[in-house]
């Protein structure tokens, strides 16, 4: 039967192009495959192939004919023995399809374009109460990590540890002490110094049935392998329209240790914090960092768990319960107070507590939020405490520009407007790569000071 | 172990079996035709983007989709229609996504490029180049955790050989002896650039030799060459002795995606693999030599033609995802 052909799109952004020129001619037989025109899109010159066995019965569209619209019959391909005349039979008005031309399709999409849903509205925080966890004692956050990671593999078999000197070595900062021993060498893992590749594989696994634990030795190394955290773990579910699952946990120390110069002290919090499909963690205490790693590990879905490695040494009273666990999307209030609310999370709570502590000296009682998740962000508590203070400053050691304070007086402004006394205040640390002299690097990050000072700007001092 | 990289043809043993030459036959057939289908409507605008066509290539899917198991896993890159073919997912499923519609494997969201099959142990469908190579090795990792027996197969083009990553990937599956089916398939063109342009390796076969991974090079225009060096591969795999890889030497007519004109090589070269390598034919040729009568061939195209039809009518016909899929599928629980 006699069919048309038409002007193909030959690239994505394709509406119109030229017929260069005809290869085969009126009556010639064409196989599938074969070339039988030059097409010059809006990028190049390409050969047209059949895409049928026939015979070229009818040409329709001369060499050199441009503005050719996507879809126009240029041409009547006919079966082998078929009369040329079956071409007057064709209906040849060129087809509709998804590429009308812009111009055409704009009056019409503009009308029928349907408004893009809403986002689902975050379910309220404000119900999930931290029950009261009963006796503590006080452990380091390296401990709490520990203690965590092996509840969790010893509360399920699929859970395992892998990075660099993990096992063998107990960990370069010692957060995997022990596991070694407890939970042998099929799950600890050390890896070779390969972080693309070992995360590759532990997203591959993680797709497949088992829950990783990848151990960066800093959060610093995780962008050698950035493209998997981002691309395979974070977006495959969505991309296989909720077909793969992706329990992974991504941890490590974050931020700025001591001295060690600008390729190993940066903050990951708003690079990763920026990405749907992620979940981020940020623990502040050993409870925190018990609980919400304990999450971590549970949750179905990719979690950045950021540490921080000056809080490893530092020991804080942990709950001693054996479910102890921290809900992942939930702030804690640290200190109740009337007058600022101060939002921090990992070592910047404890700066903006002893902030806190300054400015009650002087007459005003500050509020001081721990995030503990910074994706998905408790804003319900942020707005609840603005609006119950009036000021809000953020605090954080990365840098300003799209940080997470960026993100946090958004929120403040968009959602608690008309509640604010004075425009929000963020205190980041120094926009430069973090220099190595001490003295330099005691200048870059934010000291309790700041936020004092920040603090006492808002109230026009 | 070292590689054994000297074997460009078929081996002396069994060659397939009448069913096994049927079932390549119309596993290559139907992904020839389906890839067709699909760059027709490509041209007619019912796909967008980007689209990959696996056209010349069907022997090296078919070949290894013939030595498979039930359980093996696979994954690819983004020139991924054959390999979903012959993992079972269905045709209608695989244009549909094609098309952007709700009858697709992702609902529309995936696209060409981004495509899965829980059901079939077909993990991607991947679109940064390399990927797939340490994601599959994580695949095969699964399997050595929970002994599960199934072998994995990373496909992976010789333009993406020369990523950081592969050998990462390669490091780790010998070290931890993964059942992993490494497979190149070098169609000698990364996108507009040929092999010898972008590799100083002049036998890709031997990448895995500083690892200790055997290797073997494989006519990959040839199913029967396929089948027995998969089943060599994988027998290799299962049996806990680590990784193995083949080099496929293959050839894709069409251009790197469906926007590209291809100046870079000569349209003789294509022609004259189309007319003396072509996979499709060969087998046919194999097949009527022994004895393989005509009607069989009627009866796999009317099939096929159907089958690939009927996928085209749903993959039009499918409806746009609704618009309240936009928010789903990003967290598991919400």
């Amino acid at each position: 039967m006699a069919s048309p052909i038409l002007m193909p799109a030959l690239s994505p952004t394709m509406t119109e192009g030229t017929l260069a020129r005809w290869v085969k001619k009126e009556g010639d037989t064409v196989r599938s495959g074969e070339v039988i025109a030059e097409i010059e899109t809006d990028k190049a010159t390409m050969e047209m192939e059949a895409a049928e066995d026939g015979v070229l019965g009818r040409i329709l569209i001369a060499d050199g004919t441009a503005d050719i619209a996507v879809n126009t019959p240029i041409a009547v391909l006919l079966e082998e023995g078929e009369d040329a005349s079956a071409a007057d039979a064709l209906d040849l008005s060129a087809k509709s399809s998804n590429t009308a031309s812009p111009a055409e399709a704009a009056p019409a999409a503009a009308s029928a374009q349907p408004a893009s849903p809403q986002a689902p509205v975050a379910a309220s925080t404000a119900h999930i109460a931290e029950p009261e966890w009963g006796e503590t004692a006080e452990i380091t956050v390296r401990e709490a990590l520990r203690d965590a990671m092996a509840a969790e593999m010893r509360r399920d078999e699929d859970v395992f540890l892998l990075g660099e000197e993990v096992a063998q070595y107990q960990g370069a900062y010692k957060v995997s002490q022990g596991l070694l021993d407890e939970f042998g060498d099929k799950r600890v893992l050390d890896m070779p110094i390969t972080e693309h590749g070992f995360t590759g594989m532990a997203v591959g696994a993680a797709l497949s049935g088992v829950k990783p634990i990848v151990e960066f030795m800093t959060m610093n190394f995780s962008l050698q392998a950035v493209d998997h955290i981002i691309n395979s773990a974070a977006k495959t579910r969505y991309m296989s329209g909720g077909q793969m699952t992706c329990p992974i946990v991504f941890r490590g120390p974050n931020g700025a240790a001591a001295r060690v110069g600008a390729q190993h002290s940066q903050c990951f919090a708003s690079w990763y914090a920026h990405i749907p499909g992620l979940k981020v963690v940020a623990p502040w205490s050993a409870a925190d960092a018990k609980g919400l790693l304990r999450a971590a590990i549970r949750d179905p879905n990719p979690v950045v768990v950021l540490e921080n490695e000056i809080l490893y040494g530092k020991k804080f009273p942990c709950p001693v319960d054996e479910d102890f666990v921290l809900p992942i999307g939930k702030a804690k209030i640290e200190r109740e107070g009337k007058d600022v609310t101060l939002v921090a999370f990992s070592i910047m709570v404890g700066v903006a507590l002893e902030a806190a502590e300054k400015l009650a000296e002087q007459g005003i009682d500050a509020e001081v939020i721990n995030l503990r998740t910074l994706r998905p962000l408790d804003t319900e508590t942020i707005i609840n405490s603005v609006k119950k203070t009036n000021r809000i400053v953020s605090v954080e050691e990365g840098w300003p520009a799209a940080g997470i304070g960026s993100e946090i007086c958004t929120v403040a402004v968009e959602q608690a407007f008309d509640w604010l006394d004075a425009p929000p205040a963020r205190v980041c640390g120094l926009d430069i790569p973090l220099p190595y002299a001490a003295n330099l690097e005691q200048l870059a990050l934010p000291k309790p000071q700041w936020v004092v000072d920040a603090v006492l700007k808002q109230f026009g001092d | 172990m070292g590689s054994t990289t000297d074997v460009s043809s078929r081996q002396n043993g069994p060659a397939l079996t009448q069913e096994e030459m049927e079932r390549a036959y119309k596993n290559m057939l139907l992904v020839r035709r389906f890839e067709e289908k699909a760059g027709q409507l490509y041209g007619m605008g019912l796909i967008g983007g980007f689209c990959h066509l696996y056209i010349g290539q069907e022997a090296v899917v078919a070949g290894i989709g013939l030595a498979m198991k039930k359980g093996d896993r696979s994954i690819t890159s983004y020139r991924d229609h054959g390999q979903m073919l012959v993992a079972g997912m269905t045709a209608r499923g695989v244009m549909a996504e094609l098309t952007g519609r709700s009858g697709g494997y992702s609902h529309g969201k995936g696209g060409s490029m981004h495509m899965f099959s829980k059901e079939q142990e077909f993990y991607g469908g991947h679109g940064i180049v390399g990927a797939q190579v340490a994601l599959g090795t994580g695949l095969a990792f699964t399997s050595a955790y929970k002994h599960d027996g199934a072998v994995s197969i990373v496909y992976f083009g010789e333009g993406a050989s020369n990523q950081g990553q592969v050998y990462e990937s390669f490091n780790l599956a010998a070290l931890l002896k993964l059942p992993c089916l490494y497979v190149i398939e070098n169609n000698r063109y990364g996108m507009g650039t040929s092999v010898e342009r972008s590799s100083a390796s002049k036998d890709l076969s031997k990448n895995g030799a500083p690892w200790g991974i055997p290797s073997r090079k494989v006519d990959g225009m040839d199913v029967a060459a396929v089948y027995q060096a998969a089943q060599e591969g994988m027998e290799h795999c299962r049996s806990g002795k680590g990784p193995f890889l083949l080099e496929m030497e293959t050839y894709r007519y069409r251009g790197h995606s469906m926007s590209d004109p291809a100046k870079y090589r000569q349209r003789s070269e294509v022609d004259e693999m189309r007319r003396t390598r072509d996979p499709i034919e060969s087998l046919k040729a194999e097949m009527i030599k022994h004895g393989i009568d005509e009607s069989f061939f009627k009866t796999v195209d009317t099939e096929v033609k159907a089958t690939v039809k009927d996928a085209a009518e749903f993959a039009e016909t499918s409806p746009e995802p609704d618009p309240s899929e936009l928010w789903t599928d990003i967290l598991v629980g919400e």
